[in-house]
């Protein structure tokens, strides 16, 4: 690094006070990856891109919003009215809340499927999920905002959750409210937190990426990288290919806010809350329903949000009760279908979330909650005695297998 | 050599995910659903492609202007919109102007004037509880939104509209209550709205309660979403770019790609 490896002058001499340049240069530029990532390597960069179209659209939108009980269902119609390509705007805004969702829900099973989450890439993971869990309680405030029949009686719905903890449970739900009931506080503390919890992701995101560029991607064969001869500069070859996944997303994504905009909400929220009249089905955003349903298979308050919160505490240990060494599940073969039974439990759930609590549907969701915590809390860490892993390659670049390459062998390095 | 990790793999993992996907999404829309089926009518404005009818759009808004508007309001539209539906502006004012809206004058006093075009529709009620208080404690709702805010708006509209028929002998209809087969519980607090030549079209066509039901739709389908015209539009033009895109970053790709995929 002695000898600068920028021409520009003003570059260099900036570079050599405040390496910036240095720094972008060996993080975006030369930047280490495998040769052998899949298309699901795409939908991390997705989400970046995911994260700050929701920014920048939300901080125009903030501009035209009126956070008042009177005024914003009619703020948010003056908006799709009366603002230059407001309904623009919004609908990238509303349409991009689900579709950060659908690239990180696929971007998670990703990490689930080739054993992203294992060392020692355990912090890189756990603050993936953090950065769901914010992404939640961001997606679940922004949904009040409109002030629509649905916003309201979700927001009542689930702040009321919390009226289930034992002693403080109705203090803390008169605390959250900021009053008695949903109302002109809650809608005020919301925007405030809506606006300002995305800032909170960007943080977590620069700490998923610090954590990320320690080690490497992880790839499709899920064994370390050996030197120079598996690995590609990240630009060109990576920033090309991320950028053909964009414009495949930004594809779909553009289908849907000009030909289906409303697809994926509900009527209900064109409906201006009222107190006085409860909907027939409330229903969350498509992204909460597993969880929903979750919360619905116990018959009990309280257990159905511990169960619930749960779902997502199992994922923050998820690098410690998985006891298999192999990452990729293309050498596990029992736990690949078991891969693909928890994807589909997890749709069913989905599903189920969006079905009345009646009937078949409050005993599959049981049946699929009871699998949904199987699976991670005895299928992961007992699998492993029993599942025989098949020979792992030499390395990503040597397709051939050695007779010494096996998963033990796999093991023993790792440990080094 | 990536070869390891096989092609016909992943695109099958691919296939699957998007499969559920789609499965998961339909579902849970059909889900949503009333279990009532309406018919299914070809609307002008239906399909990526569709664009509202002028002519039918205008019958539309005479419906609601002499049927519709003595019970439920329209408070999300001004008078200066229907020109997105073919008026002019003297023809604008002279519509708005039909209706009054109060002001305070310079002498601090209540009074009316005629609306304007930068007025809002005119509310037939000052206020809900006057609303409900005028229809027997049902409250007509505004009219602004009706077509986003129901499943399936267009087609719900339309048959609710002409869904009057005499109650099964084993329905008792309370007073005040109306027997519809399209609406949910079938009692519904709203009068039978259109009858044959409830109105008269200056264009000629015949006023039939099924004409009006569908005019009146496609007015109110409008003013539920009065950027859709401009929103296809738009979408084809982005639609097509993202495809040249999509198309160059590909080829792109594979052209950087090539060396490495070789070796």
């Amino acid at each position: 690094m002695s000898k600068s490896k920028f021409k520009n002058p003003v570059v260099k001499w900036i570079d050599h006070r405040l390496p910036v340049f240095s720094f972008m240069d060996h993080e975006l530029n030369h930047y280490p990856t495998p040769k052998n990532l899949n298309y699901f390597w795409n939908f991390g960069s997705l989400a970046g891109f995911a994260l700050v179209t929701m920014i920048v659209t939300g901080i125009v939108l903030s501009m035209n919003y009126t956070a008042h009980v009177d005024y914003a269902f009619d703020s948010v119609e003056r908006i799709m009215r009366d603002v230059n390509h407001g309904w623009l705007i919004r609908y990238i805004h509303m349409n991009g809340a689900s579709f950060f969702f659908i690239v990180v829900y696929i971007h998670i099973f990703r990490g689930l499927y080739y054993g992203s989450y294992k060392a020692p890439r355990e912090l890189l993971w756990i603050l993936g999920v953090l950065i769901l869990l914010l992404m939640m309680a961001t997606a679940f405030m922004g949904y009040v905002l409109p002030w629509g029949q649905m916003s309201f009686w979700g927001a009542t719905v689930i702040t009321n959750l919390f009226s289930a903890i034992p002693l403080v449970g109705e203090s803390i739900v008169t605390w959250l409210w900021g009053g008695f009931s949903v109302d002109n506080s809650t809608l005020n503390r919301f925007f405030s937190l809506h606006f300002v919890l995305p800032f909170v992701i960007v943080g977590v995101v620069i700490l998923h990426l610090v954590a990320l560029h320690r080690f490497g991607s992880n790839n499709p064969i899920g064994i370390d990288v050996k030197g120079t001869q598996d690995t590609v500069p990240f630009s060109p070859y990576y920033t090309i290919k991320d950028l053909f996944g964009l414009s495949v997303f930004l594809s779909f994504f553009a289908a849907a806010v000009f030909f289906f905009p409303n697809f994926m909400g509900h009527p209900d929220n064109y409906i201006e809350a009222n107190p006085m009249v409860t909907p027939a089905h409330i229903v969350p955003e498509w992204y909460f329903l597993p969880f929903y349903a979750i919360l619905r298979a116990i018959p009990d308050k309280l257990g159905g949000v511990l169960f619930m919160f749960g779902a997502i505490a199992v994922l923050f240990i998820l690098p410690w009760l998985d006891r298999s060494s192999v990452r990729s599940s293309q050498f596990r073969p029992i736990y690949k279908i078991f891969f693909w039974i928890l994807l589909f439990d997890c749709i069913l759930l989905g599903y189920l979330g969006a079905m009345p609590a009646e009937g078949i549907y409050v005993l599959l969701s049981r049946i699929a909650t009871a699998y949904y915590f199987f699976h991670f809390l005895i299928l992961f860490p007992l699998l492993p005695y029993i599942e025989k892993t098949k020979p792992l390659p030499i390395s990503i670049s040597e397709p051939i297998l050695g007779g010494a390459a096996t998963a033990s062998a796999f093991a023993t390095r790792e440990k080094k | 050599m990536i070869k390891y990790s096989s092609k016909f793999f992943s695109n099958n993992i691919l296939k699957l995910f998007v499969s559920l996907l789609i499965i998961c999404i339909s579902s849970v829309s059909f889900g949503a659903g009333e279990k009532i089926n309406y018919p299914q009518l070809n609307w002008s404005f239906s399909g990526i492609l569709g664009t509202f009818d002028r002519a039918s759009q205008q019958r539309g808004l005479q419906v609601y202007k002499e049927v519709c508007s003595g019970c439920h309001g329209m408070r999300l539209l001004a008078y200066r919109n229907l020109k997105a539906i073919g008026y002019n502006e003297d023809e604008i004012k002279a519509f708005a102007s039909e209706n009054s809206v109060n002001t305070i004058n310079d002498d601090g006093e209540v009074v009316e004037r005629p609306a304007r075009p930068s007025d809002k529709f005119v509310s037939p009620y000052p206020n809900d509880k006057a609303a409900r208080a005028a229809n027997g404690g049902a409250y007509p709702p505004d009219l602004s939104l009706i077509v986003k805010a129901r499943p399936d708006g267009a087609n719900y509209l339309h048959a609710l509209l002409t869904g009057y028929i005499d109650a099964p002998s084993d329905q008792k209809v309370p007073d005040g209550m109306y027997y519809n087969k399209y609406y949910s519980g079938n009692l519904i607090g709203m009068p039978q709205p259109l009858y044959e030549d409830g109105v008269e079209y200056a264009d000629g066509t015949k006023a039939t309660p099924d004409q009006m039901a569908k005019d009146v739709t496609a007015f109110l389908a409008w003013a539920s979403e009065p950027e859709m015209e401009d929103r296809k539009r738009l979408g084809i033009s982005v639609m097509l770019f993202l495809l040249l895109l999509t198309a160059l970053t590909y080829f792109s790709m594979k052209q950087i790609w090539a060396p490495i995929k070789k070796q």
